[in-house]
């Protein structure tokens, strides 16, 4: 009982500090900016910590961080492991494949004005849909191992991006284009020096939104069946056997590889979009 | 796309103007969304031939027909392209109508559906009605609770500077991470605490629908400019009246664009929530069992199933959105 009341304590205590870093002087500086959420994960993770131990709660049903960051560390070979099946053979062939393929359509889809108007009304309607749900399909028609979690993850990212770019391609305005016509420029020419970069805006952001669904898509396609290896087949047994310390560690790396990931992107869309109003200044 | 105007020469001739852009719009969008759709068809119809093409030339040779390579083992190394140009005859005639073709043909898909949903009561266990009401119930019931708490959150970041610069981080990235991923363990762990059925996927599908309400609601509660709320206080309203009379009305477009990425990451949740505890009940349970037997058919059919619901879902929320911003005056 005396550790859930530190946990209480601890709360009010983090609240409190956030409360004069968010309302003092400094609170514009980027590091206050960085330090209250960062206080406020760190008290919620302590409280967690405290009110597991206090209540006694058993380990199956949620265990506390300390039990799951040394499952994490004891662990590591076979949390990279399955950070390999999964995230890099998976999930990462797939992006890009599905990437790939996804401009590939955009760019032919642009060249036809008809095309457009047909693909982008039924490609906004596919990217609404449960997508995941051709997981077992694609399981039962390319085998357990990655190739079936990559083919789900093209799916999953395609339309997204295809919906996207065609946007992109189409958001240039007609003084622009005028102005290459009347430098004489050809289609590849006005292609790659005006739409292209004036796309990347809408192009980043389709890859972001696909980052996190590349790596739902690679984690649900192992539900239906995988190698005795890979994130989702782990947390699927790992559940099975109880060995709930194992499922939130692998929930950690995916959250982690998730962020890398988003964060990459994020990072090479700030380099090439730097012209765009919302990277300047 | 080449607008030209309604008072061209020639257009809107015999009918008036407003019918006449009903129908140019309508022309201008239905007739390349069929052609696109019709294409895809074709090309479902087309890929059925070389995937189906070892099991029909298999059947083709139980039942008695001379099929090229004779023996079977050779057979198994071709690949299906090859295979339907050596015998183009049972490749084609069969490759529409087995029981479990490996990819079926869209009309098998058609009519599965219809006998499972039009073709039976809607109690039945075999009912395609049932399974999907019992997913979307608890797709509806998380996306409630998901929403609500969303709403109530992002207006507690709006009011609170402290809330704010502590919660929102952890909301954005908790975006980019697979939640998903945790649906298996929020099942057991309340099963082996006593709790199942539709309780634990609505739990997913609130936490899936929660993260996506938050972000669009907060951009949504700050779109009012500094001119707006200046003109609020001139007026002395009260910080109750300024939330009710512009903050709120305000956020409407931004929560229905979250509202309907939610209810479709809801109806993944709840789907997704039935796979790993090997549910029988649920358009997810579906899908893993036609997995499970091979039964392809069926879990196309739970496929489209999903998609429809998902696809009247969005629509629905559309029509909201239409019919409610249209008499706020802030349709577009």
């Amino acid at each position: 009982m005396m550790l859930v009341i530190f946990a209480l304590v601890l709360w009010a205590a983090g609240f409190a500090l956030n409360a004069r870093l968010a309302t003092g002087p400094a609170a514009d500086t980027r590091s206050v900016q960085l330090a209250v959420p960062a206080i406020f994960g760190l008290t919620l993770i302590g409280m967690w910590e405290l009110i597991v131990r206090g209540l006694e709660v058993p380990g199956v049903i949620l265990p506390p961080p300390s039990a799951v960051a040394a499952a994490f560390a004891g662990e590591l070979d076979v949390i990279w492991a399955d950070f390999v099946q999964t995230f890099v053979k998976g999930a990462l062939s797939g992006y890009v494949i599905g990437a790939l393929a996804a401009f590939a359509f955009a760019i032919v889809a642009d060249r036809h004005d008809f095309l457009k108007r047909g693909l982008l009304p039924v490609g906004n309607f596919m990217a609404a849909l449960p997508i995941v749900g051709t997981a077992p399909i694609l399981v039962m028609w390319f085998g357990f191992d990655w190739e079936s979690k990559s083919a789900v993850v093209v799916v999953m990212v395609f339309f997204p991006i295809l919906v996207n770019t065609v946007a992109g391609l189409a958001d240039t305005q007609a003084m622009q284009r005028d102005l290459m016509r009347t430098y004489g420029a050809s289609y590849v020419q006005t292609l790659l020096k005006l739409r292209l970069p004036a796309a990347m805006p809408f192009i980043f952001n389709g890859l972001k939104i696909s980052t996190t669904l590349a790596l739902i898509g690679a984690i649900v396609a192992e539900f239906f069946g995988s190698p005795t290896l890979g994130m989702g087949f782990r947390i699927s047994t790992s559940v099975g056997q109880l060995a709930l310390d194992m499922v939130w560690a692998e929930i950690v790396a995916a959250a982690l590889a998730g962020s890398a990931f988003y964060g990459i992107i994020a990072f090479i869309e700030k380099r090439v979009t730097f012209w765009h109003p919302s990277h300047r200044g | 796309m080449t607008d030209t105007p309604l008072s061209a020469p020639g257009a809107g001739v015999g009918r008036s103007g407003r019918v006449a852009l009903w129908l140019r719009g309508a022309g201008g969008r239905i007739v390349p969304v069929l052609t696109v759709i019709a294409a895809l068809i074709v090309l479902w119809y087309v890929a059925c031939i070389p995937m189906n093409a070892h099991q029909s030339v298999l059947l083709a040779e139980r039942s008695g027909a001379e099929v090229t390579p004779a023996a079977a083992s050779e057979r198994r190394n071709m690949g299906g392209i090859a295979l339907s140009l050596r015998n183009p005859g049972p490749a084609l005639s069969a490759a529409f109508a087995q029981d479990r073709p490996v990819l079926p043909a869209p009309h098998q898909v058609a009519v599965e559906l219809w006998d499972s949903t039009a073709g039976m009561r809607p109690t039945s266990k075999r009912s395609l009605i049932f399974h999907g009401w019992i997913t979307l119930s608890a797709t509806l019931a998380g996306f409630a609770v998901g929403t609500a708490l969303g709403i109530l959150l992002a207006v507690g970041i709006v009011h609170s500077r402290v809330m704010d610069m502590s919660v929102m981080p952890w909301a954005i990235v908790s975006q980019t991470i697979p939640i998903i991923a945790i649906a298996p363990m929020i099942i057991v762990v309340l099963y082996s605490v006593g709790v199942q059925g539709l309780l634990p996927k609505a739990v997913i599908s609130a936490y899936l629908s929660f993260f996506p309400v938050v972000v669009g609601m907060v951009k949504g509660l700050r779109s009012p400019d500094t001119m707006q709320l200046d003109l609020l206080r001139t007026y002395g309203a009260t910080g109750g009246q300024t939330f009710w009379k512009l903050r709120l009305p305000a956020s409407l477009p931004y929560l229905f664009a979250s509202l309907k990425i939610g209810v479709a990451a809801s109806l993944i949740g709840a789907i997704v929530g039935e796979l790993p505890t090997g549910a029988v009940r649920g358009l997810g349970a579906r899908l893993l069992a036609g997995s499970y037997y091979g039964q392809t058919v069926q879990i196309w059919s739970a496929l489209f199933a999903a998609a429809i619901l998902a696809a009247v879902l969005v629509a629905i929320i559309a029509g909201i959105e239409r019919v409610l911003l249209r008499r706020m005056g802030l349709a577009r």
